[in-house]
């Protein structure tokens, strides 16, 4: 998604390229099949022609000389409020960058109680003493030296690599505070650096920890503190090459460090896409997606990371995992890919993967319904799954979504957009009676050939008109996708301001949807009540997926810890107690964000005993020394 | 919040309780009619808009679970689907309420004349208006009245008329629908009607328990009933019935509402319109059946005072955190909300604790006047002098000083006393008897209770023609009446009585053997009193508390030891408790001497009623209050659930095995006579 986003405006003038891209790159393919074994074995020759390719490649060896030490995404993309007072958002990145937010300042102090005279600003630079020393494993440095493999033990490398974007990681970078960090950085460059690292870590006892994007919500990347042995953090940001492309079964071979926006953009340069677009696609890997479980927002047409994956190959300290054939389905057993899927840097690193790719589409349409309160919003994804006519992505949000949705509106250039605006706004408040205190909106993306798209579109208004839903325009769909990507940067907003949030997912029963949604929200609520937060929260859920049998659930929740003592602390109960909430409520653990460790306790009920067994015996069998010793998931 | 409030023991002195208003005060000097037509306009659970009946009817009908069981039975039965719907249909017809403004405007008219006729003083206490009024506004309400008198449902809904509140929607008794022209009315302020019984009618079950949670999920109105299921004849709180705290309960942990709270309301009257009524029945004389004359002709109490009322809106109890920590709610996510299943033990034992918590919140807030220590009083004076042949009664000034020490002591153990300090004690006393001169006389400066003693009426009475039988249940009448006024003080001193009872019949001043006894006395009484199932250890530990705080007892690590000034007490508390200990004791002599091999369980009261009359009358029973039916059935329960007496499947339905050896051993256990077995289950 940010890749359409920072493409700007101009979609069809991008189209027109990417089509003329995909034909030069048709042109330098040749016989791409054919050389692929060679490829794998030979990956330091960079400059190869033969891949597909690896240029662009966003994440550099030291993220730090793009990306933000103590925050969410690019050092230049960032939430401010400039010095009228006014909200805006810097870069040149997104759609939103350079643009100046008129009603998020209002919005802000309005929800949390919030005063921008009150500043809570973050340590500003890394103080390498803060950093604890590294402990080195000499012997197994030497031989990681010898082999040529990158690596580092520099403070800044090490402290990018011992956090995700929980809020309590976050809150202890921004306060300086560092615990322990892995010791050691390596980049391997392919596979097969992999496997000699692996070996090495085997040979030599040492911690090893894959890190991919370093997006994760789960503590996942926290380093266990009782871990003696030297930490080694894998990075596989450098395996980021497409290898080849299969055009006749439409797959495409990848190495599994390549983040989202460049697998999306070198696919669509050779008119392929892989659909898979989970909100962090701009900083997420695809060894991460599998290693987690990972979902996409257009999962309804492309399938979540499960449906898409053909093959996949893992190094463990046993040896390397892979099927022998890229058959579309098996019947050899339990599919050993699900020991794969969701092992959560346990078991091993994933390195290259095969996934399935789709044409990219021809035609692609935003839209936005109004409903007139959540439970007939509901009710009309609900009948949407039923009929399964899902678009590629449907999403409804809740009252407070909206209207934080609302507030997030970029300054309008003109006054007859405005005037338009107000019309709109009168429509439905006034004549159509929406309260505008409940109603809720659900945006949609249409996707395929423009003929079909509009066809569909129809569909699904038509569905919409039967539960009272208005249609709300594709702008107003558009922004409600947007808001999906600059959440994160807008929490380090928050953040300089004594607000503290985070948001968490679960997949639930349809009959249990708007039951989960109202008591979740209250328990929020409640709990920061009874914790002396002084403040109301913001507490509020979108539903995001639609399945033949249940959805997924987004709750977000925020607060204004001012005259809190331990803010995190009140956090943490909050949401421990909601995660108890969703449980009771039927919803799952996760959904797709994974366990890790902040979700570890909850395993066993999850899974029941047996099944804690089973997964425990395959640790034990495939890396009995604890070689990848983060603790997640058992 | 209301876990602790509610089931806190600790200094009962502590307790604070709200002050109270008299809502009749105003409507003594304002209209009744501009009273009953003013405008009202309640708030509603998070500003929901009341439902029509009608709508609320098809809304049950259309419910996932209705239409489960609907096919369900259809399959079952055999029956067309439409058949078994109709059916639903018509059970709903029946059920369902259909609350109107104007009626309950008649209602609001007719009973502000009506109570002020009968009544002093309605005193509420409206601090517990604003929390149920802030609690409205939050969940789904349910309340849950005491049940001591038909008044009471009228009197809640009166009262919340009156403060402008959500009337209530409250289950009734299909009796009262015999009631021709009354039961409509009443069906129109609000009352829905269930049978007494539906044991295994799943449609019916199914049809109720929808009707209950649709009304509460909605928030459409407060649900009330009664947790005892049924008025107490006896003034002792019920056993509570869990069927419909189950029901109310099911939306909380199916996670269909973040939350119920449920507000235990008591009322105390200081003069229970039914007293004799309820004493007759008590003594067999059968219940005149609901109807709609019978009404009119209870027309003469209207010329009676009654004193006052006092209604007390208790702390609302979260039912969120009653199961925090008990019930794991994920036992519901692996089958459909709507497919009925048994709740599970651990559910049953939830509910189960949760009723007794509940009763034993309202009992907590009933307001107790000095009359309910006078009767105490005079009931041990009467049994005491009788069996040593004195006079019975006590001069004004004795009974004065003795009611001011248990006034004190009562205090101390948290009763919610209404004792005015600043009128003279003597004033009390004698207003207080006066209120209830129907059931005291004084008789050569004495005061005693309105027994007529045999052989005392002089000739042309004409009472001297009735039998001695005749005789002793009309003494019995005013006996039971006034237990059932002393009753009202049980829940304050049943713990420390059935201690000081345990440390009469204990073999020894051993803490561990007063325990058992304890434990073997309120195993025994379970039926009798409220005692939350399980808590005995608490309870134990309570009534240890109390008599120590109040210098009854020492407590050591080993010892139970009564001192010097707690013999008093003791003698006090143990008499409050002799006549269920006698009682008990009666029945199971009965059970042994009597030819038990054809008893029924229907039989079993009139055989026992005959066998405890010729006792009293041959002198070998102290106690009358023994012939109440309530305490004969609550003995059978107990010795049922004690494995001492079994039903089985004899030629009658409901025959009873009766075990000679365990029935005999529990009755010398009761008297002391034989030491109680070490009791495995709890230990100190």
């Amino acid at each position: 998604m940010a890749s359409n986003s920072s493409g700007g405006g101009g979609s069809d003038r991008r189209r027109i390229a990417q089509q003329r891209l995909r034909i030069i790159a048709g042109h330098l393919q040749g016989p791409v099949d054919g050389d692929s074994t060679v490829l794998a074995a030979e990956c330091k020759a960079q400059g190869s022609k033969t891949e597909v390719s690896s240029e662009g490649n966003t994440v550099p060896r030291r993220r730090q000389e793009i990306m933000k030490w103590n925050g969410w995404g690019y050092s230049d993309s960032r939430f401010l409020f400039n010095k009228k007072g006014q909200a805006e958002f810097t870069g040149k990145r997104y759609r939103l960058s350079g643009m100046i937010i008129p009603g998020l300042k209002d919005w802000f102090e309005g929800t949390f109680g919030a005063n921008l005279q009150h500043k809570t600003p973050a340590t500003p630079i890394l103080t390498n003493t803060a950093v604890p020393p590294a402990t080195l494993n000499e012997a197994f440095v030497e031989e990681v030296k010898s082999t040529g493999i990158p690596f580092s033990h520099d403070a800044e490398d090490r402290v990018f690599r011992a956090h995700g974007h929980c809020l309590h990681e976050i809150f202890a970078l921004r306060e300086g505070k560092i615990g322990r960090v892995p010791d050691m950085v390596v980049w391997p460059s392919c596979h097969n650096d992999v496997v000699k690292i692996v070996q090495l870590a085997c040979k030599h006892n040492v911690c090893l920890m894959p890190y991919g994007g370093g997006t994760s919500v789960s503590s996942a990347l926290e380093c266990p503190p009782e871990e003696t042995r030297s930490i080694v953090s894998l990075d596989t940001s450098q395996m980021n090459r497409i290898l080849w492309i299969d055009e006749k079964n439409l797959t495409a071979h990848v190495e599994a460090g390549i983040v989202g926006q460049d697998l999306e953009r070198l696919l669509n340069e050779s008119g392929y896409c892989t659909g898979h677009e989970p909100d962090s696609m701009e900083f997420s890997s695809l060894g991460g997606w599998v290693a987690t479980r990972a979902s996409g927002m257009k999962k309804n047409i492309y399938g979540n990371i499960e449906d898409l994956v053909i093959h996949i190959k893992m190094v463990t300290p046993r040896g390397v995992i892979e099927k022998s054939c890229q058959g579309p389905r098996m019947s050899t057993g339990p599919d050993i890919h699900h020991f794969i899927m969701g092992s959560e840097g346990t078991l091993g690193v994933v390195t290259e993967v095969t996934m399935k790719i789709r044409p990219m589409p021809e035609y692609q349409k935003y839209g936005s319904v109004v409903f007139p309160n959540f439970e007939q919003g509901v009710a009309c994804l609900r009948e949407v799954a039923k009929q399964r006519c899902a678009p590629a992505s449907i999403r409804l949000m809740d009252n407070e979504q909206f209207k934080f949705g609302h507030a997030l509106k970029p300054q309008v250039s003109s006054i007859f957009t405005s005037f338009l605006d107000g019309l709109k706004k009168f429509y439905i408040t006034k004549f159509k009676g929406f309260d505008p205190d409940r109603l809720c909106v659900a945006t949609l993306l249409f996707e395929g050939n423009r003929e079909k798209v509009l066809q569909h579109e129809k569909q699904v208004y038509d569905i919409a008109a039967k539960f009272g839903g208005l249609a709300a325009g594709e702008d107003n769909g558009q922004r409600g996708y947007m808001l999906t990507f600059v959440i994160a940067y807008l929490r380090d907003l928050g953040m300089d301001y004594y607000v503290i949030g985070e948001s968490f997912e679960t997949s639930v029963p349809w009959d249990r949807v708007l039951d989960i949604c109202r008591n979740v929200k209250a328990r929020i609520i409640r709990e920061c009540k009874d914790k002396g937060v002084q403040f109301p929260p913001l507490s509020t859920c979108r539903v995001t997926q639609t399945y033949d049998a249940g959805a997924c659930v987004y709750f977000y929740f925020a607060f204004n810890y001012r005259g809190l003592s331990d803010p995190v602390h009140v956090y943490e109960q909050v949401e421990h107690a909601a995660r108890e909430e969703i449980l009771a409520n039927g919803g799952s653990l996760s959904h797709h964000h994974g366990v890790g460790k902040l979700r570890k306790e909850w395993m066993r009920d999850t899974v029941s005993n047996v099944g804690m067994g089973m997964l425990k015996s395959v640790k034990d069998y495939v890396d009995p020394n604890n070689i990848f010793g983060n603790r997640n998931l058992l | 919040m209301a876990s602790d409030a509610v089931y806190s023991h600790k200094d009962p002195m502590l307790k604070k309780r709200d002050d109270f208003e008299d809502i009749l005060e105003e409507r003594r000097t304002s209209s009744d009619l501009r009273y009953a037509l003013r405008c009202y306009t309640p708030v509603l659970y998070k500003g929901v808009t009341p439902c029509k009946a009608g709508v609320l009817k098809s809304m049950v009908l259309q419910s996932d679970q209705l239409l489960y069981v609907i096919n369900q039975v259809s399959k079952e039965s055999g029956r067309a689907a439409d058949d078994v719907r109709e059916e639903a249909s018509a059970i709903l017809e029946e059920m369902a309420h259909s609350l109107q403004l104007s009626t309950v405007r008649f209602f609001a008219f007719t009973l502000s004349k009506v109570f002020k006729t009968l009544f002093r003083s309605i005193c509420v206490n409206e601090e517990g208006i604003q929390r149920l009024q802030q609690a409205i506004q939050e969940h789904p309400v349910v309340l849950l009245p005491s049940h001591r008198s038909y008044m009471d449902f009228l009197l809640m809904s009166y009262i919340l008329y009156t403060y402008d509140l959500a009337l209530p929607v409250i289950a009734a008794g299909m009796d009262f629908m015999g009631m021709k022209f009354v039961g409509e009315m009443l069906r129109m302020s609000g009352a829905f009607f269930i049978r007494r019984s539906f044991g295994g009618d799943k449609l019916y079950w199914s049809v109720f328990s929808e009707y209950v949670k649709t009304m509460l999920k909605n928030g459409y109105a407060p649900v009330e009933f009664f947790l005892e299921g049924t008025r107490s004849r006896t003034s002792k709180s019920l056993t509570p019935k869990l069927g419909l705290l189950n029901i109310v309960m099911d939306p909380f942990l199916k996670g269909e509402v973040f939350d119920v709270s449920v507000v235990p309301v008591s009322i105390s009257y200081e003069r229970i319109l039914e007293e004799s009524l309820y004493a007759r029945e008590l003594l067999g004389v059968p219940k005149p059946k609901e109807s709609t004359s019978g009404l009119f002709k209870a027309r003469k109490v209207l010329s009676e005072d009654y004193g006052s009322i006092h209604v007390y809106f208790g702390q609302p109890v979260s039912v969120r955190s009653l199961a925090e920590g008990r019930v794991n709610r994920c036992q519901f996510n692996l089958v459909p909300r709507h497919v009925p299943r048994r709740p599970s033990e651990e559910i049953q034992s939830f509910v189960n604790d949760s009723a007794y918590r509940l009763v034993r919140a309202q009992e907590e807030n009933m307001v107790l006047k000095p009359w309910v220590l006078l009767a105490s009083l005079l009931l041990q004076n009467h049994h005491q002098n009788r069996a040593v042949g004195q006079k019975p009664g006590m001069a004004l000034d004795e009974l004065t000083a003795q009611a001011m020490w248990l006034r004190d002591v009562s205090r101390q153990y948290g009763a919610f006393l209404h004792w005015h300090d600043h009128t003279s004690p003597s004033e009390v006393v004698s207003s207080s008897l006066s209120l209830h001169r129907g059931l005291v006389r004084v008789c050569e400066g004495r005061i005693q209770l309105a027994v007529e003693q045999g052989g005392q009426s002089g000739p042309g009475d004409p009472l001297s023609t009735a039998t001695p039988e005749e005789e002793l249940f009309s003494q019995a009448v005013v006996i039971l009446s006034c237990a059932s006024y002393r009753n009202q003080t049980l829940h304050v001193f049943v713990r420390p009585a059935l201690l000081a009872s345990a440390i009469h019949i204990a073999s020894s001043n051993q803490k561990q053997e007063v325990f058992n006894s304890f434990s073997f006395l309120r195993n025994m009484f379970s039926s009798e009193f409220i005692l939350c199932p399980g808590a005995t250890v608490q309870d134990f530990e309570e009534a240890c508390y109390l008599l120590v705080k109040t210098g009854v007892l020492q407590v050591t690590q080993q010892e139970v030891l009564v001192t010097e000034r707690g013999h008093r007490m003791l003698a006090f508390l143990t008499s409050m408790l002799d006549p269920f200990l006698q009682g008990y004791q009666v029945v199971c002599r009965f059970l042994c001497e009597e030819d038990t091999e054809t008893l029924t369980e229907k039989l079993f009261i009139p055989a026992i009623r005959k066998f405890i009359v010729n006792h009293l009358l041959a002198g070998r029973l102290r106690y009358t209050e023994v012939l109440s039916s309530d305490l004969q059935k609550n003995a059978l329960a107990a010795l049922q659930r004690l494995g001492a007496v079994r039903k089985i499947k004899g030629v009658e339905p409901g025959t009873l095995k009766v075990n000679r050896v365990m029935v005999n051993s529990l009755e010398d256990t009761l008297g002391g006579k034989l030491p109680t077995q070490k009791s495995v289950s709890a230990r100190l």
